[in-house]
């Protein structure tokens, strides 16, 4: 009986175990790569540490880079998410907040309209948008970038559900019958209850803002405009050991390594730091039949 | 997903509400797509071209291999989600050690933060032999350089794992979480009924799971077709040997930005929308997310 059940186990210890180094090996040894020099990185250990040395050497030399474009390719993606998702938030809640609570003309147009938008794959639109913000001439704004981010139909979509779900019934009516305006009712007992719908969209549309490529290297013809994901590829073009053509402007692999650690790091705390709730949202989207 | 049950109240105020997102999605949604199919089937002067574009860019050299090459791509990474993360979900749920699984969970979901070209990079330095962490592994496969890992028959399993790589965990947390619905009195029932981890998991919790599966291979088969930053990056890493023009929408691009006919990328663009637009409205259909109303 024990040797018939410890059998599976160990089977079963050993495929999460072979999935977790799956998963882990390559986020530790991108790690340690930071901290290496290029030589290091070839002969020595793949995981070990290098030197702090090694690595305030290619911090230097990453930054150096363009004299700080990693920086400013840093700043960009921190202003177009960020800007991006306040707008979407204040678009966001108040649409979802409707769609739940209200009935108007054409309310299941815009609920269908969401849903097909929100299930369509984001670059599947991007050459059109880029057709369409040449038309306008605005090619090149950093707009053009944050008011298509700004647009989350998923969102509304989260908003939606949870109003649907949060608000009491009740509550409104009685405070409609106590001649509260609608805004009023949003004001007072919708939004003060819009807490963990306004952390479960940030996440999402912060994250996907954030690591979006396609949209920003297509829209986006200044390289001191574009986000850090579309700047790791300029970096990645003047690789030697990937592009034997890079001339003057080498730029070594640890250093590479080191830019696609500082491009991740605001991605990684908010998975670190959301980790509880989005757990739980994501079992209240999973849960909810 | 059946949230709302009251019926909604007439508002005149709802407009106010919705306009801000009712202009933004017409701007960046609609506004796009009708443009996409105006210039599909029209020709540079504006003039009525009818399917000129589509069949300019189905007579391409490189459109047939593209959509084998995404084809390929989808079987690899689809049949990869289904089997592992069902797997890894009902081996997670199964786990005793609750403090364990989650921890797992949270490791197994982490590279999602790497998505994007991030992912990318660091794979395009573990499949290069001379710095991999897993390089014993690829010489032992007979792979000495780089250049023999990218080989074009390689590059549709790397892709998949690539995506397979950053995605799989946030739908391990999905099962996961789905598989907890199911009451523990069903389970200890079926373990008192002599049923073991197999009949459980056959007859109980995949069928539960099965619309969950549904959801993840739709979603995944939309947003497979658009494949790009990974080819892309390839290509810009190997010089233009491996990836270049490898996908749709890198066709699509390159015939906008390279060939200078915006026409034949707005017809592939179409085609792909299409793709998006049909599975949504399965999904749509299927799933009846808004049944409520």
């Amino acid at each position: 009986m024990r040797t018939e059940r410890a059998v599976p186990t160990l089977l079963r210890a050993t495929v999460l175990g072979l999935f977790a180094v799956f998963f882990m090996l390559p986020v530790i040894w991108l790690v340690l790569a930071a901290t290496k020099t290029d030589d290091q990185l070839v002969h020595d250990n793949p995981l070990s540490f290098g030197s702090w040395s090694a690595l305030r050497a290619n911090w230097d030399a990453l930054t150096g880079y363009q004299s700080g474009a990693i920086l400013v390719w840093l700043r960009n993606s921190a202003v177009y998410s960020f800007v991006a998702l306040a707008i979407t938030l204040c678009v966001v809640v108040p649409a979802g907040y409707a769609l739940a609570v209200t009935e108007f003309r054409g309310r299941r147009t815009l609920l269908v309209a969401t849903l097909v938008v929100m299930l369509m794959p984001n670059a599947t639109l991007v050459v059109p948008l880029f057709l369409e913000v040449n038309a306008v001439h605005l090619i090149g704004s950093m707009w053009s970038i944050i008011l298509p981010y700004a647009c989350y139909p998923f969102g509304v979509y989260l908003a939606y559900i949870y109003f649907g779900a949060a608000l009491p019934r009740e509550l409104l009516d009685a405070a409609k019958l106590d001649g509260c305006s609608e805004f009023a009712a949003f004001r007072h007992i919708a939004l003060p209850l819009a807490a963990p719908v306004v952390a479960l969209v940030g996440f999402f549309s912060f994250v996907a803002n954030w690591t979006n490529y396609y949209l920003p290297y297509v829209l986006l013809p200044g390289s001191d405009q574009v986000p850090v994901q579309v700047g790791l590829g300029t970096l990645l073009d003047n690789v030697p050991q990937f592009n034997p053509t890079a001339g003057a402007l080498a730029v070594q692999r640890p250093e590479v390594a080191l830019a696609t650690l500082l491009a991740i790091t605001p991605v990684l705390l908010v998975f670190l730091f959301s980790q509880r709730f989005l757990v739980a949202g994501l079992l209240a989207g999973a849960t909810k039949d | 997903m059946t949230a709302v049950e009251a019926r909604p109240r007439r508002s005149r105020a709802a407009p106010a509400f919705v306009a801000g997102y009712v202009i933004l999605l017409v701007a960046f949604g609609v506004v796009p797509t009708v443009y996409a199919i105006y210039f599909a089937f029209t020709d540079s002067g504006g003039a009525f071209a009818g399917l000129a574009n589509f069949a300019v860019g189905a007579a391409d050299f490189r459109f047939l291999p593209a959509i084998g090459h995404v084809a390929g791509y989808l079987l690899c990474w689809l049949a990869a989600l289904v089997v592992f993360v069902v797997a890894l979900a009902l081996l997670l749920h199964r786990l005793g050690a609750r403090g364990v699984s989650r921890t797992l969970r949270f490791l197994y979901y982490l590279p999602g933060a790497l998505a994007g070209a991030a992912s990318v990079l660091v794979w395009l330095f573990l499949l290069d032999p001379a710095v991999s962490p897993i390089g014993f592994l690829l010489r032992a496969l007979g792979y000495q350089t780089f250049g023999q890992v990218i080989a074009p028959g390689n590059l549709p399993v790397l892709f998949a794992a690539i995506a397979f790589w950053t995605g799989a965990g946030g739908w391990i947390v999905v099962m996961y979480g789905a598989l907890n619905t199911i009451s523990p009195e069903v389970l200890e029932a079926a373990r008192i009924d002599g049923a073991g981890a197999w009949q459980t998991a056959r007859r109980i919790q995949i069928p539960l799971l099965r619309k969950w599966i549904v959801y993840m291979v739709i979603l995944s088969f939309a947003g497979g077709t658009q494949l790009f930053v990974e080819p892309q990056l390839l290509s810009q890493a190997s010089v233009g040997v491996a990836g270049r023009d490898y996908s749709p929408n890198q066709l699509s691009y390159d015939f906008a930005f390279q060939n200078d006919n915006v026409n034949t990328a707005a017809a592939i663009s179409v085609e792909l929308l299409v793709v998006g637009l049909v599975v949504a409205a399965v999904f749509v259909v299927r799933s009846g997310f808004f049944d409520a109303d």
